[in-house]
């Protein structure tokens, strides 16, 4: 796209009004054509056939979050991608995990984290989350045309509170309504498993090491009932992406790190197919 | 009826960049140069919030002396043409040259428009390349002409001395101690050849740090760091630890 006004080459008058934070809104006065949400789809006959991505899951912990997401991306029963990564940085103390048509989750995590980006460099000071979870929310009702018509876009957005010191969760639904979570939350089609896994494992003093185990078996059991959801494959060495979210900022984890975790989940689940276990009262 | 004066073109143009270069001369001077691990950018401002220095994009930084509100629109202008370039292409096609180049035909195109008052501003681009010999520096005078600098470049008010001083003094592979004590070496000094001194809180510092491993190497120098850097610079010339930035 040409910057330029036919002619003198200057920058256009757009870009040089004082005015928006935000890339978004600059976008839809200079260039509308190219926001996601203002594409409409012709009517079309039955379901589009296009990638999905499934499982992603988070857990608070004192002093930080962790989002992970399994690998997995399917075309009804096909696997369309082994190693799909569905989890990325929104910014340095935030991330988001993606669930729904891979293509245009992909693009929508793009948006959003130029969309936080250009508000820090024009403002010289970072949104608050509160703030960067409206605008995701934002960002998900505009794609409502699409959800109605199969390729719904539903992200879980994990980030680290530096004004109340402590990790946070929201969650959304298609039409873009958002909700704090607290301890845990999961989406995608296998979250309903990974739900209920957390639900029996979570505590509220868990350290870091034990959060990113804890997400890594919800996982697990996600994959373990739900065909979209993939597991470890060790054969090919494709395991989870684990993000953590700290004071420190946002730091995935490393190859040899998450393979250790999904190696020593497999180990156990050897001897104990349905993994640990939780007391009875 | 009045006739209106006539007044040759060499004569309008030469009044306007006057103009231009009073307004510029008003603001206090800044300097950007380069040292080994990148580009750093040193001036005298006194408040904490308004930058004179900021990120445009991943490797690209600005820096401008004139008028506050004509150059803040430029660079949020800056900032705009960057985002969109790297959202319809890819990070790697926003470079320092197109987006001098960009800020040339605007300050051109006003400059010589007559129905418009010429931007009071130089500004300065800045690139920091993978290795030293990539690294670019361009300089923006108001008239809309490029200036490609290589090590170290001054502008504002007291732009031609001071960069007189950092060419007989600039070399490369200078650690970022050294470089920020040679800046505000050639800061301190006044016009009339005397100096004073500028302490660390009137300081804005900041680098296009090569060696960051976040994609994003523009970064403040500010507070305790800077106060540690200026220590290092001002002691004996072997202690170079202090020329990192963690």
């Amino acid at each position: 796209m040409e910057a330029n006004t036919p002619g003198t080459g200057r920058l256009p008058a757009a870009f040089l009004t004082p005015g928006s934070s935000s890339f978004m809104d600059f976008l839809s006065e200079h260039q509308p054509e190219l926001l996601p949400g203002r594409r409409t789809l012709p009517p079309v006959q039955g379901v589009i056939e296009a990638p999905h991505g499934t499982t992603i899951v988070a857990v608070t912990f004192p002093g930080g979050v962790v989002l992970a997401g399994d690998r997995r991306a399917t075309m009804g029963n096909v696997i369309a991608q082994r190693d799909i990564e569905k989890v990325f940085p929104a910014d340095e103390y935030s991330a988001v995990g993606i669930a729904g048509t891979a293509g245009l989750a992909v693009e929508m995590v793009k948006l959003f984290q130029l969309e936080l980006e250009h508000f820090e460099k024009v403002e010289g000071a970072q949104l608050s989350l509160e703030g960067k979870a409206n605008r995701l929310s934002t960002m998900i009702r505009s794609n409502l045309g699409m959800a109605m018509q199969g390729l719904a876009v539903v992200p879980l957005f994990a980030g680290y509170d530096v004004d109340r010191e402590k990790g946070r969760i929201f969650s959304y639904d298609v039409t873009g309504g958002r909700s704090e979570e607290h301890g845990f939350a999961a989406t995608g089609s296998g979250s309903i498993f990974a739900r209920g896994a957390m639900k029996k494992l979570f505590r509220e003093d868990l350290s870091e090491a034990e959060a990113t185990t804890l997400v890594v078996q919800a996982l697990y059991d996600a994959a373990d009932d739900d065909s979209a959801t993939g597991g470890p494959d060790v054969a090919r060495r494709i395991y989870p992406i684990v993000t953590v979210i700290t004071e420190d900022g946002y730091r995935r984890l490393t190859e040899d790190e998450s393979s250790d975790i999904a190696r020593s989940v497999l180990e156990r689940r050897l001897e104990q197919p349905d993994g640990p276990r939780a007391s009875l009262l | 009826m009045s006739t209106p004066f006539y007044v040759s073109p060499q004569q309008a143009m030469a009044d306007r960049a006057e103009y231009a270069r009073k307004g510029i001369a008003r603001g206090r001077s800044l300097v950007v140069l380069q040292y080994a691990d990148g580009i750093v950018f040193v001036g005298e401002n006194p408040s904490r919030a308004l930058h004179k220095f900021s990120e445009i994009y991943d490797r690209i930084g600005f820096a401008a002396a004139g008028k506050y509100n004509e150059y803040e629109n430029l660079r949020i202008g800056g900032v705009r043409y960057a985002d969109l370039r790297g959202y319809t292409y890819d990070r790697g096609d926003v470079t320092a040259r197109g987006l001098a180049n960009v800020y040339a035909q605007t300050l051109g195109t006003i400059f010589s428009s007559v129905g418009e008052k010429p931007y009071e501003v130089e500004l300065v681009v800045a690139e920091v390349g993978e290795t030293p010999d990539q690294d670019q520096i361009y300089r923006l005078p108001h008239d809309g002409s490029i200036v490609d600098e290589h090590g170290s470049v001054a502008v504002g008010g007291n732009a031609e001395q001071i960069s007189g001083y950092l060419d007989q003094r600039h070399r490369d592979g200078m650690t970022l101690a050294e470089a920020l004590k040679l800046a505000v070496q050639a800061l301190s000094r006044d016009t009339n050849g005397s100096e004073r001194e500028i302490p660390a809180e009137r300081l804005e510092v900041a680098v296009l740090d090569r060696t960051r491993p976040q994609k994003r190497k523009f970064k403040r120098i500010e507070g305790r760091q800077l106060v540690r850097l200026l220590e290092a610079a001002g002691g004996s010339e072997e202690t170079r630890s202090g020329g990192d930035v963690e």
